[in-house]
């Protein structure tokens, strides 16, 4: 494709800051925060293996005395000062939170992605092709909106385990989830797209692509495509925040990620069990963390909704 | 005599993130007793805003920010809320471009008639059932009495624009303002509606200001005719003089890029150019880009409404430039 | 001007299903419901003309023009293109066919790609059909951006930043690209102002004479048609009524329809000529009425149209679909 970007013109970041999005976002106070808190956690989760102070998982470097030392306060054993304390084996929970999150944000970016790109790609197609195709896939996807998501990917879950090898299952877990995830979510995708790419179909710049006789998949991809995404943005935003709470309760209930890498949810599950011991820090500050992560994160995915919507402006 | 709405120096403005765009600027014009004021202009000329300020249905974050409405020598641009929703629909009835808009889809034609009917006047059930089958059968729905109980679905585009304008003079309003009535009709429809409009207000004694972008309909239509550029008025006087020997240049390239059915011309006379954005409006004349006349005084100061002969007024230097050499 | 025939067009029907879905049906014992949008279609544009079809809307016409470009399969009827048949399941024949037509559509707003730069825009058809490459599509596309009025400079411009007018102009110079011979035009003006109007009819006018091009005009307005077609073809439920030489149907219309029609547009010249009002809607056209489907519109109406399908008569310059014609023509060989 001959390139007409022009020189003159004001360059991608100056109209970027000009465009309108980039306006609502600098009056909405509560966008700004969310996505500073996301970001952020973000960043503490990409650069942990830097940023942590401990490594949690080098069972070397753990002092089993250091176990259930209180936030900010010497261990009564070994006087190491840890920020938020330890779990019961000595381990870091600032660390450990770090790694966490680590996974838990690695779990829903990928989920959503999958989703992502299955829903779109069948959104498409239903919504370009129509006839029984669209009837078959959104037959199906009403069948699956009847149950709960967590229930699905639990189902989905259990399944795949049943295929997999036991001794190739810990390794496997973290994709399996992925795609358990992934499958219970890609039909809001899919039902978006489809109906965003049934009102574009109608326009008349496709029916003007369908005239010179340019390939269908070419129509979808390069027309369609780019039009659908404003709404696509947004549900992959709060998406991501639902993927990130649906591998928490995953773990939580023991079936997600294996204890040997933990994600938050797994850490919330440990530091269930010393809540009524009085350690409550074990479990607080992994919830915390995950609370934060998933409230930021679908406050800006709300916030991208109103955006993009002109009628609520 | 003091005219029936008399529109004093009229400004609406929008204020937005990149600065308060003005989209009625000074606009003044009044409409007599009994007479059919047109309103003519491009899309985005201001028509639709002009009828939305007078009877206070401006959207936000639109306003009126200058200027003053007059309704039979009372002011209505600083009504409370309260008070201009009485005059809505009992002094000043209203017609819209898609007829659907303006009737409710769950109630029949009956209930919504002798609702408005009863809430603007003191009258009992019964007779403002037959005051409503009165108006539709003047409308010119066929069966009237039986028709009176279906809904609004159940009538064709055309049927359903009569029933909307039975709705806006049920009450027996002052004045009509019908924004692009005919606009979503079909051709052959269009001037079934036109016509029972201008009848049935003119038997009424009703004044109308109908707001359209179609020369042709004014033509046969109004009494006087209004064209709004830019937000501003460039034009306004009898139909026949405006349309005939248009003053103003936009009102002569206008008329002249209308293709009719008796002439036959290998061009259409072409106005360079497009009408500027609000945010782009030209400084004197907002005409002056695309003006084949254009001459220095335009380029700096905006030409007002000066009278001209015939109780026309025309908004344009070259005129007030001749005022001045006679004076 | 009256050459060689360039698009001719044979018994074009298209009916839409317009059924409630399968289960429904079952459920509530109802039929399978058809509306036909057009019936038995004839007509022929010769190269270089104008050739109009007017109607009211559902009248049919822009379902033609989609048939005639391959966006809507017929259910019945032939499509000939400068001697082809058009077969638009054939690909490579096609292909070459394809270059030589192309379609202006009414909204300009949504003809345009939102998300597509001004060059990317007219340059689709060049690339579809591997006309020029590099930096020769974008000369080429600063040469029509000027042909239409626009500047090259506009190429690399998002279409929300310009006029309806301008992006009308841009889907002109879009149609152009593949240097067509003939353009459907489907109401290219009724979504602009007069004055734009002015300038895109009179840019169409300029560019038939420069490059030759065939139109077909679709509208709903008779002054447009009036204006800038050679012959003309009245559309009335989907069949055509009228056909005829343009100077001859408006000063002799012969169809009462296109007597209605002419007689609905309102009276610029303020000649005071009082029009005779018309009656009746358009009836419904999933049950259109039987026989002449504008008997309960017609002032003319007999006895034999409510029951007999009117067949095309020879008229001065064409042809027209109506008993009263028939008989008038009856009379005056008498
Ligand atoms: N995809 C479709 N499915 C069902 N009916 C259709 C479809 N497309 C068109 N029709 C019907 O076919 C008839 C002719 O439609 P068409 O769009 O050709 O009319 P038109 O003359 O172009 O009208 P307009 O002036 O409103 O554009 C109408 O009754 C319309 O409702
Ligand atoms: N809600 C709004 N926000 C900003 N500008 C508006 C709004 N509504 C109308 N305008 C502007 O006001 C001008 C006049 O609009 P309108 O009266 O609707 O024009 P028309 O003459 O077509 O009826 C236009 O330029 C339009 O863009
Ligand atoms: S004031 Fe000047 S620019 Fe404006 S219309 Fe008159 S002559 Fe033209
Ligand atoms: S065939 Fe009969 S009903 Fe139809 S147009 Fe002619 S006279 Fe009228
Ligand atoms: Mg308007
Ligand atoms: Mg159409």
């Amino acid at each position: 494709m001959t390139d007409f970007t022009p020189e003159d013109r004001p360059n991608a970041f100056a109209r970027a800051w000009d465009s309108d999005i980039a306006w609502s976002f600098r009056h909405s106070p509560l966008a700004i925060v969310a996505a500073a808190v996301s970001l952020l956690i973000i960043a503490a989760a990409i650069f942990a293996p830097w940023l942590a102070p401990h490594d949690p998982f080098n069972p070397a470097s753990l002092n089993l005395m250091d176990g259930f030392t209180p936030p900010m306060q010497p261990n009564q054993f070994t006087g190491n000062v840890y920020w938020l304390g330890t779990d019961n084996q000595g381990r870091d929970v600032f660390s450990t939170i770090l790694y966490g999150a680590r996974i838990s944000l690695f779990v829903g970016f990928m989920a959503v992605l999958f989703a992502m790109v299955l829903g779109i790609t069948l959104g498409l197609i239903a919504g370009y092709r129509g006839g029984w195709i669209d009837s078959l896939l959104m037959r199906i996807a009403d069948v699956q909106l009847t149950f709960p998501a967590i229930l699905l990917a639990l189902l989905i879950f259990g399944v795949a385990r049943g295929f997999i090898p036991p001794s190739m299952r810990d390794a496997m877990a973290i994709w399996v989830l992925i795609v358990a995830i992934g499958l219970s979510e890609w039909v809001n995708y899919a039902r978006v797209v489809r109906g965003a790419a049934m009102v574009e179909k109608s326009k008349e710049y496709v029916q003007a692509a369908r005239v010179i006789g340019v390939h269908p998949a070419r129509i979808l991809i390069r027309h369609i495509l780019p039009n659908v995404m404003g709404p696509v943005l947004v549900i992959a935003t709060i998406g991501l925040a639902l993927a990130i709470i649906a591998e928490a309760t995953l773990s939580f209930l023991g079936v997600g990620v294996p204890s040997t890498q933990p994600s938050l949810g797994t850490l919330i599950r440990i530091g269930q069990g010393f809540l009524f011991s009085g350690e409550w820090w074990i479990l607080l500050f992994p919830s915390l963390t995950l609370l934060a992560l998933a409230l930021s994160v679908n406050l800006l995915g709300d916030w991208l909704r109103d955006a993009l919507n002109p009628r609520l402006r | 005599m003091t005219p029936l709405l008399s529109v004093r120096d009229l400004i609406v403005e929008f204020p937005t993130r990149r600065g308060t765009l003005r989209a009625l600027d000074r606009v003044s014009f009044d409409i007599a007793e009994g007479e059919v004021l047109g309103m003519v202009g491009e899309s985005g000329a201001g028509k639709s805003l002009t009828g939305a300020a007078i009877i206070g249905l401006l959207e936000p974050p639109g306003r009126i920010a200058g200027g003053e409405i007059w309704l039979r020598g009372a002011r209505i641009d600083n009504l409370p809320r309260e008070k201009m929703r009485r005059i809505r629909g009992r002094r000043i009835g209203m017609v819209f471009q898609d007829p659907l808009t303006s009737l409710n889809p769950l109630y029949t034609v009956a209930q919504q008639l002798i609702e408005t009917i009863r809430t603007h006047m003191d009258v009992s059930e019964r007779e403002a059932r037959a005051r409503a089958v009165g108006l539709l059968d003047r409308v010119g729905i066929p069966a009237a009495a039986r028709r009176i109980d279906d809904y609004p679905h159940h009538f064709s585009g055309g049927m359903r624009q009569r029933v909307v304008i039975a709705l806006a003079l049920a009450a027996e309003p002052e004045l009509v303002i019908a924004d692009e009535p005919t606009t979503a009709l079909d051709v052959s429809v269009q001037a079934q509606i036109i016509d029972v409009l201008k009848e049935i207000c003119a038997e009424r004694g009703a004044s109308v200001m109908l707001i359209t972008h179609d020369m042709g309909v004014i033509a046969e239509t109004a009494d006087r005719v209004a064209v709004l550029y830019a937000g501003r008025l460039a034009e306004i006087g009898p139909v026949r003089d405006v349309i005939q020997a248009a003053e103003h240049p936009y009102t002569a390239g206008l008329m002249g890029s209308i293709p009719t059915l008796t002439q036959e011309a290998a061009r259409l006379t072409q106005i360079p150019g497009s009408m500027p954005r609000l945010n782009a409006i030209p400084q004197g004349c907002a005409f002056n880009p695309r003006c084949p006349r254009v001459f220095d005084q335009c380029r700096t100061a905006r030409p007002e409404l000066v009278a001209r002969a015939g109780a026309r007024q025309v908004a344009c230097w070259l005129y007030e430039k001749e005022a001045q050499n006679v004076g | 001007m009256s050459g060689d025939v360039l698009l001719r067009v044979e018994g074009l029907t298209r009916r839409f299903d317009i059924s409630k879905p399968w289960l429904n049906r079952v459920v509530e014992r109802a039929q399978k419901q058809y509306l036909t949008a057009n019936a038995d279609v004839s007509f022929e544009i010769r190269r270089g003309e104008t050739f109009a079809l007017v109607g009211e809307s559902g009248s049919g016409k822009s379902t033609i023009a989609k048939m005639i470009v391959g966006l809507l399969e017929p259910s019945a009827g032939r499509i000939h293109f400068d001697g082809h048949e058009m077969d638009f399941a054939s690909g490579a024949e096609m292909r070459k066919l394809r270059r030589r037509f192309q379609m202006i559509f009414q909204d300009p707003f949504a003809s345009l790609n939102p998300r597509w730069r001004v060059g990317d825009i007219i340059a689709e058809p060049i690339h579809t059909f591997g006309l020029l490459k590099g930096a020769e599509v974008t000369r080429e596309v600063g040469r029509l951006l000027d042909l239409v009025g626009l500047s090259s400079a506009d190429a690399g411009k998002f279409p929300h930043e310009f006029s309806g007018g301008q992006r009308q102009r841009i889907a002109i110079a879009r149609a152009l690209s593949s240097k067509p011979e003939f353009i459907v035009c489907d109401e290219p003006t009724s979504a602009l102002d007069v004055s734009v109007q002015a300038q895109i009819l009179n840019l169409m006018r300029d560019l038939q004479d420069e490059f030759g091009l065939t139109y077909l005009l679709i509208s709903h307005d008779l002054s447009v048609v009036r204006h800038m077609s050679n012959r003309i073809g009245v559309l009335y439920l989907g069949r055509l009524v009228e056909v005829a030489e343009a100077r001859a149907l408006f000063t002799d219309p012969q169809h009462p329809y296109t007597r209605m029609l002419l007689d609905a547009v309102p009276d610029l010249a303020l000649s005071g000529r009082r029009r005779r009002p018309v009656t009746g809607e358009i009836p419904n056209p999933i049950d259109p009425p039987p026989g002449c489907a504008f008997h309960p519109r017609c002032p003319l109406v007999m006895d034999v149209c409510r029951q007999t399908l009117p067949q095309p008569r020879a008229t001065a310059s064409g042809h027209a679909s109506c008993h009263a014609v028939a008989a008038q023509d009856a009379l005056s060989v008498d």
